[in-house]
């Protein structure tokens, strides 16, 4: 998936990858699409949930790498 | 006669701002686990948009004292309390397996190798996104914390009134 702009929270647990996403949306104009990246499995859910509060949009999840290091893409796209 | 038209999207959308979703709570416990948990919650809510408002009070008040300050209270009871009550963000005890400090210590290790924020750096983060920060002015009193002792950045002292007014517009009030 095409991101316009990219977060990397590699190492972060929670709560940590939802502060940063929070302050990096803001850098973005409505329609951009931010990737975030994670190996914090919480972010399967906790994006989407962030993201139904939020009002953004949840437009996928991309899971990389074997079962024990695993890393997540999310995408959301600014409201 | 002018009448105003109002776009429904749009004032609903400025109620949405006025009124956002509100989060209180009361962190009564000053053991570093629980404070990580009330202060992992705030900051997440406030990282959803909610309005967060934290409430300390008793153990609590621990979380948010300057560290190697002490006040000094006249009576010497309160002013023995006040050697053995120790505060400051980053030496608050677990409320398990502490060990006389050992244990803390250890967990602390284990959470910087894994770059998991302590409570300072959560407490910063809070202050951050707009955490409302109460201190409890009974149990201040009671404590004999003076308030030129607490950390900068508390928004108010205020007591029951103040926390329940902001609690009834909540829509999540947790005590821990």
């Amino acid at each position: 998936m095409q991101a316009d702009v990219k977060l990397d929270t590699l190492g972060y647990f929670c709560p940590m990858p939802i502060i940063l996403t929070s302050k990096k949306i803001k850098e973005l104009v409505p329609g951009q699409v931010l990737e975030v990246i994670s190996d914090d499995e919480g972010i399967k859910k906790d994006m989407p949930a962030w993201c139904e509060t939020t009002g953004h949009a949840m437009v996928g999840m991309e899971e990389e790498g074997a079962a024990d290091k695993k890393v997540y893409k999310a995408y959301v796209k600014k409201a | 006669m002018n009448a105003t038209h109002i776009e429904p999207a749009t004032a609903l959308a400025e109620l949405k701002e006025t009124k956002p979703d509100k989060v209180t709570l009361v962190v009564l416990s000053g053991d570093m686990d629980r404070v990580m948990a009330a202060l992992i919650i705030a900051t997440g809510a406030a990282a959803m948009g909610m309005q967060v408002t934290m409430f300390f009070t008793f153990w609590g008040l621990n979380a948010i004292r300057k560290e190697n300050v002490s006040s000094s209270p006249k009576d010497w009871l309160r002013r023995a309390f006040g050697w053995l009550n120790k505060g400051g963000a980053s030496r608050l005890p677990l409320s398990r397996f502490h060990f006389g400090g050992l244990g803390t210590t250890m967990m602390k290790k284990v959470m910087k190798d894994n770059r998991m924020p302590g409570i300072p750096e959560l407490m910063e983060t809070a202050k951050d996104l707009d955490v409302k920060m109460i201190a409890c002015t009974t149990t201040l009193g009671l404590m004999g914390i003076s308030k030129d002792t607490l950390i900068d950045g508390i928004d108010q002292l205020a007591g029951v009134s103040t926390y329940l007014n902001e609690a009834r517009h909540g829509s999540v009030n947790l005590f821990i």
